[in-house]
């Protein structure tokens, strides 16, 4: 006899069947499109796409961005879940909401504040140039534009957990005579590795493959400002298809390594 | 409570914290938020009322609010087999939610229009149903459901999670069926959370782009999103009206955000 808190054994068939249809119709077959069309023609184009010198440069850019942006959120994220999961202080909370602010904001819009500021009418775009220094349309622009949305990333992943564990620990080892860096290398970092490096593998995902506000800021010039998203726009745009859909199904790759990453992780934090 | 002050670090941390704050978005947004200005008070209403303009935000917010909509019976679905049952992928399903977090905008854009495109797997036989879902609105809205499906799940699934028997289990002895507690005992818990997820899933919909942009074809007045016309805007230039449209879009969320908060806020009222 079934429990009167559980569903007709029908029921619970219809409504599993439902959920994975939806996941198969919404998630299965666009992932399973980008393959199809990347291999359209077998794998030699697609692998002849890949090796391409504006790819191979799309790439290098792409990894080269991500490893200045990821870091410089990995220690703004790490000092700001420190100073609001382990203190009180005035503005905390308004510093909570500040953080999060750049996920409510449009990429293309976050491209845009990085134009009006370092572009050629922007605040200091003209006092820039007398001096030589490119931002918008150059590397600059786009490691910044990138950092802005990939912001919150580690932030509001630690926060939370660091919550949760309170401060006793902390002040034990501060107490036995522990400095600072003491404490948080072999106290609060054991307790937060796996939700950090969590944080900072979705944050490495969304900065490789943002597009939005890297597309305002890039000026797509093949070969030197052209991220692997935008590489990807670049070909899709002049009927490379194969080559494009081969583009991405390498970013598309990268998302799927993440999830298992992530999944993995869970399991373990 | 004078001991709070015994762990080191805070001076450094809010240091680092606000200087990173600052520089990467506090003084950019301001630049959003100052620059309209620059085109006078009658230059900027002017720019954000023009007729391309107005069909451009009136889709960009009626897509994400469509497509929000959609994802709430879905995201719901998912949710709560996810939680509740105990099938063969299970597992897979809940990692597969985030797919639409981690996969690059502009990769979902492709993979979407090459669905729905007149000679997709899905397009083709939508077409011979007479419906056209490529380079037209309700390419738009599909495109933005697709992003926002995962915010409804992952704000659905820790309430159900601890949403305990007990309440249902009461309901039942007290001779409810299995659909009325559900209507009137679960439902009403996950409110809340449902509105959460569809005002994130809305918020992100808003501003989306790279998604969008290929499936949509980009016709004036038709299916021209705001975030293109913005970066049609800094192409010629013209960067004040692009700040005002910026700014246009970013108070327009603001104001439905706080419409969901306060619908959230009657609904948390009616389950205390």
């Amino acid at each position: 006899m079934r429990r009167p808190t559980e569903e007709a054994p029908w029921l619970r068939w219809v409504l599993c069947l439902a959920a994975v249809g939806v996941a198969v119709l919404f998630l299965v077959l666009p992932l399973a499109a980008v393959f199809a069309e990347a291999f359209r023609r077998g794998w030699e184009p697609a692998v002849r796409a890949l090796a391409d010198p504006d790819a191979l440069a799309a790439v290098r850019l792409t990894l080269l961005v991500a490893a200045v942006a990821v870091p410089v959120n990995l220690v703004g994220g790490v000092a700001a879940a420190w100073a609001i999961a382990k203190f009180d202080f005035p503005g905390r909370r308004l510093l909570m909401v500040l953080i999060e602010l750049p996920f409510s904001v449009s990429p293309v819009i976050s491209g845009l504040v990085y134009v009006l500021v370092f572009g050629a009418q922007g605040w200091l775009g003209p006092w820039l140039e007398e001096r030589g220094v490119q931002v918008i349309f150059a590397l600059p622009g786009i490691v910044l534009a990138t950092i802005f949305v990939t912001f919150p990333f580690v932030a509001r992943t630690l926060i939370p957990l660091m919550q949760d564990q309170g401060r006793t620990e902390e002040e034990a080892a501060a107490t036995l005579g522990a400095d600072g860096w003491r404490m948080f290398r072999h106290v609060t970092l054991p307790n937060i590795r796996w939700a950090l490096l969590s944080g900072v593998l979705l944050c490495n995902a969304r900065a490789m493959g943002e597009f939005g506000a890297v597309s305002v800021v890039s000026g797509h010039v093949r070969g030197e400002t052209n991220t692997m998203p935008l590489h990807v726009e670049i070909l899709y745009n002049e009927y490379q298809f194969v080559a494009a859909f081969a583009v991405a199904g390498l970013l598309a790759l990268l998302a799927l390594v993440t999830l298992g990453a992530k999944a993995v992780l869970e399991r373990a934090g | 409570m004078r001991r709070r002050a015994a762990l080191p670090g805070l001076g450094l941390a809010l240091g680092v914290t606000w200087l990173w704050l600052g520089l990467i978005v506090l003084v950019p947004l301001s630049a959003l938020v100052l620059r309209p200005w620059e085109l006078g008070l009658a230059g900027v209403w002017a720019s954000v009322t023009e007729p391309r303009v107005v069909a451009a935000l009136g889709l960009s917010f009626g897509a994400a609010l469509g497509a929000a909509l959609v994802d709430l019976p879905l995201g719901l679905l998912i949710a709560w087999v996810v939680v509740r049952y105990r099938f063969p992928g299970r597992r897979v399903l809940d990692a597969a939610i985030d797919l639409p977090f981690a996969l690059p905008t502009a990769v979902a854009g492709l993979a979407l229009t090459a669905l729905y495109a007149p000679n997709g797997w899905l397009g083709a036989p939508l077409a011979a149903m007479g419906v056209t879902v490529a380079f037209t609105p309700l390419g738009v809205a599909v495109a933005l459901a697709f992003v926002g499906l995962p915010f409804v799940v992952r704000m659905v699934e820790p309430v159900l999670r601890d949403l305990g028997p007990e309440a249902e289990e009461a309901a039942a002895v007290l001779g409810a069926t299995r659909w009325q507690a559900w209507r009137r005992v679960v439902l009403p818990a996950l409110g809340p959370a449902l509105v959460s997820g569809v005002a994130l899933a809305f918020a992100r919909a808003v501003g989306e782009y790279g998604s969008v942009i290929f499936i949509a074809g980009n016709r004036p007045m038709e299916s021209e999103i705001a975030p293109l016309l913005i970066v049609a805007r800094l192409e010629q230039y013209d960067y004040a009206g692009a700040a005002a449209l910026g700014l246009a879009m970013l108070l327009l969320s603001f104001v439905f955000l706080v419409v969901f908060g306060l619908m959230q806020r009657r609904l948390r009222r009616g389950v205390v």
